[in-house]
């Protein structure tokens, strides 16, 4: 019997959001990649809540599409409904979500990996990781076919050793009755990586003709639709829009919860991994928040050509029947057809800890990981980890640095620099709270903040590039004028004042002092500002943030700074602790386990106290 | 981060009447000439050469803090090698901790533990070979620091820091729940709501530094511990010294069962004393938690008053104390003087050896209290008995966080009255929240992210 023998750059593991991603980035970096899939049918698969973006999540897609990611694009092209969330507040935490029609967007995702130069498609599960030396050689699949290759980025999701379980029901299968992948575990084992077990769960698919919306809050999208990519014409986004629709639980619901709890897995011991709290089941909702007496139910479409209706808010391992009187309890679902019945999913994962800022692992030169595998949630977040993965496998192939994002200059290295550093006991979500320099990392601004990498890296090509540069000098130029026009009182500055209630001028003030009043902004001044130049809405935004919110940038910069000197204080690779007397035990034991980047990195490890830190200063001085 | 001014308190406090205060750092002239006005004032530190001594005043606010002595030591020629400027102050440690304030106010920060040693390392000053002694300071130091600026701290004080910390973190985070499920929490009315609680906790905090202000945020003093076996009178010696009936006293041994502290000054020296349980082996269980104490606080006592009761023959027991007492400047008391004698001053001597002063005392009749009273000046002008610095540093460090703290609400209640979005209101409160836990040595971590979860139901 003679076996498949090929020779390739890059093989990624998976092809979910994380896969696509890594794979995307290396093929167009100009590595031979192949990318495996259990079915290429679950390429790019949503299978959970039916929408891209959210709250510090929409950040995460927009910072991705400015370093050349997918994720953006393809959202904007199967879109079917559209919000920025937080419009009210402030810029730092305006973020996009959109609706996606779940089937298109898995196929037009798989259509541009299809038309990808370099990169090849192969439906096969991945069995083995060929290591010589601690260094990765290849990847064995089940069909007993070798895989040479310089790196190999794991993006297996959810899938090893994955089990569906709801009531006394449990299946080996991964989501949505995919096949799970069960070799690569006991592969990796083997390499001596620490694997564990999380847990997560998703809500019922309803039969929409069985659903009575009359009972139920309409939820519109926004009327002028953002677009995710900054690739995107504004103009091709304004489309026809479905609608989501709200209902919330009652006691009854809540009764029939209490009165089967004991039937749950979750509470009879039957599942041991460890689920994510801030998408609790309805269970645990209702459990643990005894006193309130109803919770949110969206309704929301999975996409044009199905009516399936994902019922978001009421994700649940409880058995079928539970699950369908449940249902039925909500206001509007009193008649609801299941189509697929909610389950709870355990699987196989490993604790990032395990891996460096630029997501190879420690120990296996050439293995980098990404995703739902790495013990994150949520596509945004896979996506993230993937680009990051695919761009640094193919940066080591070229010889070149990796790309490493800090807190300070994108939600992504907060989040990676969370996975890997800290103790996550639980799937990792983003939120905006995590990001310390939150103001200075908007949705708006991550072009500014990344594209210039991402066109170093060769995933933004020269027009964007150069239509970034000039965004840029348009931003500062007009900044600088604006600060600089004063204007006195007139009687027509003195009656647009009156018009918005903002006080009215006694002697001359420059245009920068006005878009400070709350009450006021950029936009609002044009009438009074002879000299304003022609500008892009993209252009004035900016403008106006950086003008209106000045005090706190700048307080924030500071901060950066401040931060930036200990990131830059690097600790050698191979650095020995056990050498350096006056570092306390704990933190000498978790020095040498977690092997910090840098001093900055060792501060955030929990057990690691300013102490240590002063000493092993001294130490690397 | 070396390019930031540091200040702290360099001499020992006690013994001398002078202290000096040290500044180093880029900023540390400028730091300097707010501080400081000369008799003439004109004269510009900034404008002086290295390694000359000026005479003049230090003022805060228009006030006279202190009547000085600054050296000023410019880069590189100094111990840090970095600019640096000494205060020489001359009204005791008060006027000392008064000057370190008002230097604090003025632009520098509060030196962490052994940071002009860990600069002066950094910089060359000290070669390699010295490193490790270097760190020895720093850990010890900020071991010391921890425990005991974290552990002098008024009860009632971290109680409320506590309390305005747990306030802070629950709005905090409600802010968030609402930014990241808007859908679901809404901030409508909210910053009013906010504004009123926001003023509840500034008055809170603005009434801690007050009483910072007014010393009374830490105990300061010579921390003293009282140790005997049970029924030697240890209690009735607290009593005594505290001019009042605080501990019970009984003729039941093992009475005390829990620590006892009280703040008291004997001749002009402050005192922080601690009662505690007899130390005997003991099956009770809550006689034995009170005896653990007891070796506990024994051993960061800057002072042990050993009660031994002339009464009754030395057994076992003492045997014990006597280990407690190896390397920690003690005072033997033989108490109960005034009943029939079984144990004599030379057989306590023979048994301690030569290291520690004895005297007599009867704690019943009150006699032999001048005795101890003049030992313990003696001790404290030689400059045997101090207490460690660290102390007033962390305290200067304690109240310097709590203006932090001040200053970031007063920041959130400014962002309201400007109407700026409820995001920008968690920034300070986070800020706020962070400076008051190291005021009692506590971490931010995963606190928010933890609340959030706990207090506010997340999630689709």
């Amino acid at each position: 019997m003679s076996l498949v023998e090929e020779f390739v750059d890059v093989v990624v593991v998976g092809a979910g959001h994380a896969g696509c991603e890594a794979a995307l980035a290396c093929a167009r970096l100009g590595m031979k990649t192949v990318i495996f899939t259990v079915s290429v049918d679950s390429i790019a698969l949503m299978p959970c809540n039916p929408n891209i973006g959210g709250s510090s999540k929409g950040h995460l897609v927009r910072e991705l599409d400015a370093l050349g990611g997918e994720m953006g694009k393809n959202i904007d092209k199967t879109f079917i409904q559209s919000k920025m969330l937080n419009r009210s507040k402030g810029p730092a935490v305006h973020s996009l979500r959109a609706q996606a029609d779940k089937a298109d967007y898995s196929r037009s995702m798989r259509q541009v990996l299809e038309q990808t130069e370099n990169l090849m498609i192969r439906q096969l599960e991945v069995t083995d990781l060929l290591v010589e030396d601690g260094t990765l050689v290849g990847v064995k699949t089940y069909s007993g076919s070798v895989y040479h290759c310089k790196a190999a980025i794991l993006c297996s999701g959810t899938y090893s050793k994955a089990r569906c379980i709801y009531g006394d029901v449990s299946m080996h299968t991964g989501p949505n009755g995919l096949a799970a992948a069960n070799y690569l575990t006991d592969s990796m084992c083997s390499l001596g990586i620490e694997m564990r077990r999380f847990k997560t769960g998703t809500p019922a698919r309803i039969a929409g003709w069985s659903i009575d919306y009359s009972k139920m809050e309409e939820q519109k999208g926004d009327e002028r639709v953002v677009p995710f990519s900054f690739t995107t014409d504004p103009e091709s986004v304004q489309k026809e829009q479905v609608s989501c629709w709200l209902t919330y639980t009652n006691e009854t619901t809540h009764e029939i919860i209490r009165k089967n709890i004991d039937r749950s897995p979750l509470f009879s011991g039957q599942i041991e991994g460890t689920g994510p709290r801030y998408c609790p089941s309805i269970e645990d909702k209702v459990v643990k928040f005894a006193d309130k007496t109803r919770h949110q139910v969206f309704v929301e479409p999975e996409g044009l050509h199905t009516n399936e209706m994902y019922l978001s808010g009421m994700s649940s391992s409880l058995p079928e029947d539970v699950q369908i009187a449940m249902y039925r309890s909500v206001p509007g679902l009193e008649h609801a057809q299941i189509v697929k019945n909610a389950y709870a999913i355990e699987y196989d994962c490993i604790d990032a800890r395990q891996l460096k800022l630029s997501l190879e692992f420690k120990k296996i030169s050439g293995l980098y990981s990404a995703g739902q595998f790495n013990g994150s949630s949520g596509y945004e977040e896979a996506a993230a980890q993937g680009l990051i993965a695919g761009i640094n496998a193919a940066r080591q192939i070229q010889g070149k640095e990796p790309l490493i994002l800090d807190r300070s200059e994108a939600y992504i290295g907060v989040l990676i620099d969370d996975l890997v550093t800290k103790e996550n006991t639980e799937p990792y979500r983003m939120m905006t709270s995590r990001a310390e320099y939150r103001l200075l990392l908007r949705q708006d601004n991550a072009d500014q903040r990344l594209t210039e990498k991402g066109y170093e890296i060769g995933l933004i090509n020269e027009e964007r590039y150069q239509k970034l540069l000039r965004k840029k000098e348009q931003i500062a130029s007009e900044i600088e004028r604006v600060e600089h026009t004063f204007v006195g009182d007139r009687p027509q500055v003195q009656e647009l004042l009156r018009t918005y209630n903002s006080t009215e001028l006694k002697s001359s003030i420059c245009l920068g002092e006005l878009i400070r009043r709350p009450e006021l902004s950029y936009d609002i001044l044009a009438d009074i500002d002879a000299a304003r130049p022609e500008l892009p809405e993209d252009v004035r935004t900016e403008v106006n943030i950086s003008i209106k919110y000045k005090g706190y940038l700048e307080r924030q910069l500071k901060q950066v700074e401040q931060f930036k000197k200990l990131e830059s204080k690097r600790i050698p690779e191979n650095f020995d602790y056990d050498q350096i007397s006056g570092l306390r035990l704990e933190a000498q034991q978790k020095l040498s386990k977690y092997r910090p980047a840098s001093i900055g990195q060792a501060s955030r490890i929990a057990g690691v106290s300013p102490a240590d830190i002063s000493v092993l200063l001294i130490h690397l001085k | 981060m070396q390019d930031d001014t540091i200040a702290a308190i360099s001499t020992a406090p006690g013994g001398s009447g002078i202290g000096i205060v040290r500044i180093s750092g880029p900023d540390a002239l400028h730091v300097g000439d707010r501080v400081f006005v000369s008799p003439g004032g004109k004269k510009k530190l900034a404008d002086q050469m290295s390694h000359t001594v000026h005479y003049g005043y230090i003022r805060d606010e228009g006030k006279t803090v202190d009547e000085v002595l600054v050296s000023l030591f410019l880069a590189p020629k100094s111990f840090t090698m970095e600019d640096t400027v000494e205060i020489n102050c001359h009204g005791g440690i008060y006027a000392t901790r008064r000057v370190l304030e008002t230097v604090l106010k003025n632009g520098a920060r509060p030196a962490e533990p052994g940071e002009f040693t860990k600069r002066a390392f950094l910089n060359g000053r000290i070669d390699l070979s010295q490193a490790e002694s270097v760190i020895d300071v720093i850990q010890a130091k900020n071991e010391y620091a921890l425990q005991s600026s974290v552990s002098r701290l008024k009860g009632s004080l971290s109680r409320k820091v506590n309390d305005l910390r747990e306030q802070i973190l629950y709005e905090t985070a409600f802010i968030e729940s609402a930014l990241d499920d808007p859908e679901h929490y809404s901030l409508d009315g909210y910053p009013e709501q906010l504004k009123i609680r926001t003023e509840e906790l500034l008055r809170v905090v603005d009434s801690l530094i007050l009483s910072a202000d007014n010393g009374r945020i830490i105990k300061e003093g010579i921390q003293t511990v009282i140790l005997g076996r049970p029924n030697a009178g240890k209690s009735s010696l607290l009593n005594v010294l505290a001019g009042e009936d605080r501990a019970i006293v009984t003729d039941i041994a093992g009475t005390t069962r829990d620590t006892l502290e009280e703040t008291i000054s004997l001749g002009g020296i402050t005192l922080n004393i601690i009662d505690t349980a007899g130390i005997r082996s003991t099956e009770d269980c809550i006689e034995r938690i009170g005896v653990n104490k007891a070796r506990e606080k024994a051993e960061s006592a800057d002072l042990i008053l050993y009660v031994v009761d002339a009464s009754a023959p030395m057994d076992e027991n003492d045997e014990e104390i006597l280990e407690l007492l190896d390397g920690k400047k003690t005072i033997v008391l033989l108490n109960k003087t005034d009943l029939p004698s079984v144990v004599t001053k030379e057989e306590v001597r023979s048994f301690t050896g030569e290291r520690f002063p004895i005297t007599e005392i009867s704690a019943k009749e009150e006699t032999g209290i001048d005795t101890l009273e003049s030992l313990l000046k003696e001790m404290f002008y030689q400059g045997e008995l101090t207490f460690n610095d660290e102390v007033i540093i962390s305290s200067a460090r304690q109240k310097s966080e709590l203006v932090l703290a001040s200053e970031s609400l007063k920041k959130v209640l400014e962002s309201i009255a400007l109407g700026l979005p409820e995001d920008f209101y968690s920034i300070d409160l986070m800020d706020a929240y962070a400076a008051l836990g190291r005021v009692i040595g506590k971490e931010v971590g995963e606190d928010l992210v933890n609340e959030i979860f706990g207090r506010f139901c997340m999630g689709k």
